[in-house]
């Protein structure tokens, strides 16, 4: 979830939603007249407040601007859990951010490697290069679309999706190809409850592994969408078992209602197990 | 730090503070509080900002702040501000905060 | 006939049947029409003046008003500002709440004319001020069914009650509305009137419609009015009444609110032919849509609503979920409407409502969702001082509910801003937190120790518990720890319990800005 950077209400209450990830923003929620008391306030926040188990991110301004290596000395050093880099054209300007943050990290005694890295793609040329952006840094935990940014580049606008199949799908890919995760853009119209819906079931079939929000009541609607039914639940849980019982065997293989059960497949059932694990439990339909 | 001109940072919403910081060359801290929590966290409030000050190296200086009910960080990000825009200064020190 | 003066001595325990002697005659028929009488021989009184003077008002007595005009009221000014003319002096001015547009008692305060204030609630400047030691006789607070109950067994005798009404008979039939013609007003309920009209020793109602006899249906009898003041000046219908209260887009709400309707869903209190009772607040609507949802996927019916009504609970109302409405204060516009047009919404008195006399309405709630100031770690809720001290709430039927409701959930955030609302030990203690069940913030819920049953339900629900403790040391861990407030010895107010004991007292605040 995007939390605005300069505005402390939103910043103490951030972790009350059930966001799996709190990303604090530095970019373009922030005035440029404000960057540097968004960079302190996100910095002292980190530093004094606790958000829980969830995974902390700060979205930097572009590193060419000159805020962005000044947003790095302060959130690294305060420990964020993930740095987004904003703007990604290139697979250089994910290694030119690695070594900021791996020099940061040095200065300030920081474990190498501490801090992790997210790429957003938000341009034609990002997306081409987007496999090479996916494997620039082992730091990288996933790469996202940041769309607002990229249809203005393709000389389109927002509609129903079609214009970002594309890039949705190579981002997806190169993620996949990397091994990290693909992470899909924000929807802006928070009163438009099943727009919001439709698309997060558009990217859950893609197959994303996630989808960024900015407002507290899109999170519980997308924790419903990739939250997996009660059945695929109950499928993955037997083919987990039967993967047990023939490990204990000492075999090779395993089956389930006599067909043999594939790598791809327990590998789609654990996945689906840990998802229900993070998604809350949810009962009925209601909304 | 030396100031150099008045600086301003925070705004009137709740859950912040406003902090002006006007240079002085003698008299210490001399803070000016209004606070929606005063009766319960005034007393803190002026303790944080005081102590910001201090480790800025800030030894005089006027300092009026509107509290809106901010938490500690809060102050403490608001008066670092406004004090490295008093002082004009750029090259902050991340590592000493 | 002429014998029954002979007979009447001989007639067995006479002196039993009646005490009135012998018919002789009666005093002669009527001739001229009903119009004509209603015109000429009824209870309006030309001034305000002129009625004060008949109820024999004197210096000391107790004068009494309601509240259905909230922050529009116009009759306490109106009417304190003419006993202060009029010379009246040390009067009790018992209101059944008083809100920021009271401010111009305190002048009446301090000139002498009023020296006792009985309320459920003040805000605004006279709050303010009384806070600061205005007055030197404590300010009485009551809970709405507190009041009722003392207005029942005389502890709070009224001699004189002025009563606002929208619409009026001449014989003095009012209510809070008009089924024939509104005049622009219409508060809905005069449920908090009604207690004061049937006992107090005199009663004017002073009203800016007048409507013909009879004025029907009516919330107050004309056998309980004395008198009849017609004045363009009851009050102000922007103020009296909102528009739909409006659905709460705050996610904090909502998240509370949800949490709530989990929590009464898990409870077991959510069956078919349930009742409950809903706040105002922004999160107690938030709950009753959460709660209406559940109704619809589990074709559940509501039994009754209780209570303050608004604009949600006659939307349940009219689209059948809900099968009565008892309504003791109509809260927006819609409520008002829909006490007007459906048969099975019904207008009920501070008495039926919540008196612990008898069996109350609030004994038959399943669960009530109350909203709250502060909560302490004993679960004592105050709803009357704010976090500084200073008087800015209403008692109203806070602990009435709490106590009747089989599950009284209170909900509230875990801080606001940067004050605690779950804290050591509340300022003024309103509702007793052996009468509270479940806590329900942002950030975590915590049921009672007493309710076991209750903990049980929720754990197997897998609503995550914490204790009241925990949730305490949360909010200190966010916002810091409260410099406590400073008070002065001098008390200002008590606060009764519904029972009427004395619950606790407020004092007054220590300034040194």
């Amino acid at each position: 979830m995007f939390v605005p950077g300069n505005n402390p209400g939103m910043i103490k209450d951030a972790g009350i939603y059930g966001a799996d990830s709190i990303m604090f923003d530095l970019e373009d929620s922030v005035a440029i007249t404000e960057k540097d008391a968004a960079r302190f306030l996100v910095f002292q926040a980190l530093k004094t407040l606790h958000f829980g188990k969830k995974e902390i991110v700060v979205r930097i301004n572009d590193l060419s601007s000159g805020l962005g290596i000044q947003d790095l000395e302060a959130i690294v050093r305060a420990g964020v859990h993930v740095v987004r880099l904003p703007k990604t054209d290139s697979a250089e300007d994910v290694v030119f951010c690695e070594k900021e943050i791996e020099r940061i990290e040095k200065e300030a005694g920081i474990p190498l490697g501490t801090t992790g890295m997210m790429a957003a793609i938000e341009s034609a040329n990002g997306v081409l290069n987007a496999k090479e952006i996916a494997h620039a840094s082992g730091r990288l935990i996933g790469i996202a679309l940041g769309a607002e940014d990229y249809v203005t580049d393709l000389k389109t606008t927002r509609s129903d999706g079609v214009e970002l199949l594309f890039a949705r799908c190579m981002i997806l890919n190169a993620a996949r190809s990397a091994g990290i995760d693909a992470l899909d853009t924000v929807y802006s119209d928070v009163n438009n409850e099943q727009g919001f819906i439709e698309e997060a079931t558009l990217i859950k079939k893609l197959g994303f592994d996630g989808k960024s929000v900015i407002n507290p009541r899109q999170i519980d609607p997308l924790h419903k969408v990739f939250m997996p039914s009660e059945k695929d639940l109950e499928k993955s849980r037997a083919i987990m078992a039967a993967i047990a019982e023939a490990n204990a065997k000492g075999s090779g293989v395993a089956s389930l209602n006599g067909k043999m059960i594939d790598k791809p497949v327990v590998i789609r059932a654990q996945r689906m197990l840990d998802l229900a694990e993070i998604s809350p439990i949810v009962e009925g339909e209601e909304v | 730090m030396k100031l150099m001109k008045t600086g301003t940072a925070g705004t009137m919403e709740s859950n912040d503070i406003m902090v002006t910081l006007e240079p002085k060359e003698t008299g210490g801290v001399q803070i000016a509080l209004s606070s929606s929590v005063m009766q319960q966290f005034g007393r803190q409030i002026e303790a944080v900002i005081r102590q910001t000050l201090t480790e800025l190296g800030i030894a005089h200086a006027s300092v009026d702040a509107v509290d809106k009910g901010a938490l500690d960080c809060t102050v403490r990000a608001r008066v670092r501000t406004a004090a490295y825009r008093a002082a004009d200064q750029q090259n902050y020190d991340w590592g000493a905060m | 006939m002429a014998d029954i003066k002979s007979i009447y001595a001989g007639i067995p325990h006479i002196d039993e049947i009646s005490q009135h002697g012998v018919f002789e005659g009666s005093k002669g028929k009527r001739m001229g029409t009903f119009a004509e009488r209603s015109a000429s021989q009824n209870k309006i009184v030309d001034s305000l003046e002129e009625a004060v003077r008949r109820t024999g008002l004197k210096d000391g007595m107790t004068v009494s008003f309601h509240h259905h005009f909230r922050n529009g009221d116009n009759v306490v000014n109106l009417v304190v500002g003419k006993l202060a003319e009029m010379g009246f002096r040390n009067l009790t001015l018992a209101a059944s709440s008083l809100t920021s547009v009271h401010a111009p008692l305190i002048e009446h305060v301090k000139n002498g004319v009023i020296t006792h204030i009985e309320t459920s609630g003040l805000r605004g400047e006279l709050a303010e001020q009384i806070s600061r030691g205005l007055m030197d006789f404590p300010v009485v607070f009551r809970s709405h069914g507190g009041r009722g109950a003392a207005i029942e067994s005389g502890d709070l005798h009224i001699d004189v009650a002025f009563l606002g009404a929208p619409s009026c008979d001449p014989y003095g039939n009012a209510n809070g509305y008009s089924r024939e013609e509104d005049q622009s007003i219409s508060c809905g309920s005069l449920g908090y009137a009604r207690p004061d009209a049937k006992y107090a020793d005199k009663v004017v109602v002073l009203t800016n419609n007048l409507v013909k006899f009879p004025n029907s249906p009516y919330a107050i009898p004309s056998s309980n009015v004395d008198y009849v003041v017609i004045t363009d000046n009851i009050g102000d219908p922007k103020g009296i009444m909102s528009g739909a209260t409006r659905f709460t887009t705050n996610p904090k709400e909502l998240l509370i609110a949800k949490t709530a309707a989990d929590v009464i869903r898990a409870s077991g209190y959510l069956y078919d032919g349930f009742s409950m009772q809903m706040g105002s607040g922004g999160a107690s609507l938030a709950t009753a849509r959460y709660i209406r949802q559940m109704m619809i996927e589990e074709r559940l019916q509501c039994r009754f609503a209780l209570g303050g009504i608004t604009g949600q609970i006659v939307s349940m109302h009219e689209e059948g979920l809900i099968d009565r409405i008892l309504d003791v204060q109509s809260f927006d516009l819609d409520a008002a409407e829909s006490l007007k047009k459906n048969r099975f919404h019904q207008q009920i008195d501070a008495c039926y409502y919540a008196s612990y006399l008898h069996e109350s309405a609030v004994n038959q709630l399943d669960f009530v969702v109350l909203s709250a100031l502060e909560i302490d770690t004993a679960f004592n809720i105050n709803v009357l001082t704010g976090s500084d001290g200073v008087i800015r709430g209403a008692i109203g039927g806070h602990p009435d509910t709490a106590d009747g409701a089989s599950l009284s959930v209170v909900v509230a955030p875990l801080t606001r801003g940067r004050i605690p609302s779950i804290v050591q030990t509340v300022n003024t203690i309103v509702t007793p937190g052996s009468t509270v069940d479940v806590v329900v913030t942002d950030q975590g819920v915590a049921v009672h120790p007493d309710r076991p049953d209750v903990e049980v339900k929720l754990r197997d629900a897998g609503i995550p518990l914490c204790a009241i403790q925990e949730l305490k040391e949360r909010a200190e861990a966010i916002v810091g720890k409260p410099d406590p407030i400073r008070y002065k010895e001098k008390i200002v107010g008590v606060v009764l319990y519904r029972n009427n004991t004395v619950i606790d007292v407020v004092r007054q605040i220590e300034e040194d800005q």
